[in-house]
């Protein structure tokens, strides 16, 4: 895993609300600022890179480990 | 992040219950989340997810398509004290699950901008009164929604 300079834990948490919470985390980090954000819901993996698609923020890393799922998002 | 106009998602939602409740509120806030300008058009039943006090309920009847815990006959669904019991157990699994509640959903919708209005109509008809609604919402009728929807790149009848 690199670098990144927040992390945001929404394991255990359902659709939509890792995408909302991300969004929030977000929008307190600078353009080129990386967010790490930590799921257990699945379908996450297909939303974060639509999330990511859809605002210009780059989906950098997307990774499972044991059941969690681990994306890096680089804010646009 | 694109400087063009925003994409714009409009809802009409119709129904006031528990299950009912989230369509609307979970696309709109993630349709915000992804930079849409959101308007929500509530009337008929759909003005119960406009009230302060929410307390939505969820039942089986007349919806076959309910996953019940055990096979249950109709008649036995439709006993008093049984939609409130259905209740309880779909939000205690709800919570179990990670969903958020619906007071949850809409705060997050209103925090973002989502715009909402409540139909003058339904509140004539229901004798509802405005006190009894949230006070982040516009009251308006059908011309209301069409200033918006017309422009709309997504139209929703939930």
């Amino acid at each position: 895993m690199s670098n990144f300079d927040q992390e945001l834990d929404a394991t255990g948490l359902n659709c939509p609300l890792p995408i909302l919470r991300a969004k929030k985390s977000l929008a307190s980090l600078d353009s080129g600022q990386v967010l790490h954000v930590i799921a257990t819901d699945p379908g996450s993996v297909k939303d974060f890179e639509a999330f990511s698609k859809q605002t210009g923020n780059e989906l950098m890393e997307s990774s499972e480990d044991g059941g969690k799922f681990h994306f890096l998002i680089k804010k646009g | 992040m694109s400087q063009s106009e925003p994409k714009k998602l409009a809802i009409i939602a119709t129904k006031g219950s528990l299950d009912w409740a989230y369509p609307p509120f979970i696309l709109s806030s993630t349709a915000a989340a992804l930079g849409y300008e959101v308007q929500i058009f509530f009337t008929f039943y759909g003005l119960q997810l406009l009230k302060k006090d929410m307390n939505l309920k969820v039942t089986s009847l007349g919806n076959p398509g309910m996953p019940m815990p055990m096979p249950m006959p109709v008649m036995l669904q439709a006993l008093p004290g049984m939609q409130g019991m259905m209740t309880s157990m779909m939000k205690a699994k709800m919570k179990k699950k990670g969903i958020a509640s619906v007071e949850e959903l809409r705060d997050l919708c209103i925090e973002s901008g989502v715009k909402m209005i409540g139909c003058q109509m339904t509140i004539d008809l229901f004798d509802f009164s405005a006190t009894d609604l949230i006070s982040e919402i516009e009251l308006g009728g059908a011309a209301t929604f069409f200033e918006f929807a017309g422009e709309a790149d997504v139209t929703l009848f939930i």
